[in-house]
């Protein structure tokens, strides 16, 4: 079977919160692929330790359950899909707003999603009540090239400025 | 295994100046918080120090449950009378700080 996307993987794990690491680091490994700079992997770090985190107490609320993982790598972006089977999510606008939380009493922060959000470039959360949700996030990973085009656009515009 | 979870936080109080320094020495999720945590209000509520500071010079990767950790910490201490302080914070340790707003109520302080 050929995949539709350039490489592909999927990764299944049970609902233990040290597999967190393992979620978080496997996919920053196959996302290296990629060329990514140290902060862009540390942004894919972060955003998929965020994912998982919530399926794991929010979804399965630490019963037992099976967390999924699905990367595509098209082009220069990664795709990241992280779904769990758990309760849903009853408010997903609520849901992503920052400082919101559904379990002040964890001291968690409530800025899951707000991270999952700033440091992916896209973000499609899907959920049903009883059903489980799935969250989707998107990556470009520019390449050197591209980052010093950047770099000098910045500086025209600084130039113009001045 | 238990000896590697007793090195989760180096601990030093300085009784003179009732400075308490906790160094984490892992990443911090949700997996590990709450190990660090305990340990935490163990030895702030065992000193009682009038400052706690943290040191995340080995902290490798943090996701939002050190700001959880850390804003708990923050009233603790607020609550106690006394202040937080956080060390040696990475750039992208940095980053997640300053989205959670932490960095307005407890300043982040470069001395290694």
């Amino acid at each position: 079977m050929k995949s539709l996307y350039e490489n592909e993987m999927k990764l299944e794990f049970i609902s233990k919160s040290n597999n967190e690491a393992f979620a978080r680091i496997s996919v920053a490994a196959f996302a290296a692929q990629l060329d990514p700079t140290i902060e862009e992997l540390a942004d894919i770090k972060t955003a998929v330790s965020e994912a998982v985190t919530n399926s794991i107490i929010h979804g399965y609320e630490d019963t037992e359950g099976i967390v999924k993982i699905n990367c595509k790598i098209i082009g220069n972006s990664i795709i990241i899909e992280i779904s769990d089977t758990g309760k849903g999510i009853e408010n997903i606008e609520e849901a992503r707003k920052p400082l919101y939380t559904s379990k002040p009493n964890l001291e968690r922060s409530g800025m899951g999603f707000t991270i999952m959000e700033s440091f992916m470039d896209e973000i499609k959360v899907e959920s049903i009540l009883g059903l489980g949700t799935k969250v989707t996030m998107k990556k470009l990973i520019k390449k050197e090239e591209e980052s010093e085009q950047d770099i000098a656009k910045v500086l025209s515009q600084i130039g113009k400025q001045e | 295994m238990n000896k590697k979870e007793e090195k989760r936080l180096n601990v030093n109080y300085e009784a003179n100046q009732k400075i308490l320094f906790l160094e984490i020495t892992e990443e911090i999720d949700h997996h590990t918080v709450e190990k660090i945590r305990r340990k935490a209000d163990y030895e702030i509520t065992r000193y009682m120090p009038r400052k706690v500071i943290f040191d995340f010079h080995h902290v490798t990767f943090m996701d939002s449950a050190g700001i959880g950790m850390v804003l708990g910490r923050y009233k603790m201490m607020n609550m106690l009378g006394g202040s937080l302080e956080l060390i040696n914070v990475s750039p992208m340790l940095k980053k997640i700080f300053e989205m959670s707003g932490i960095t307005k109520i407890c300043p982040l302080k470069e001395v290694s």
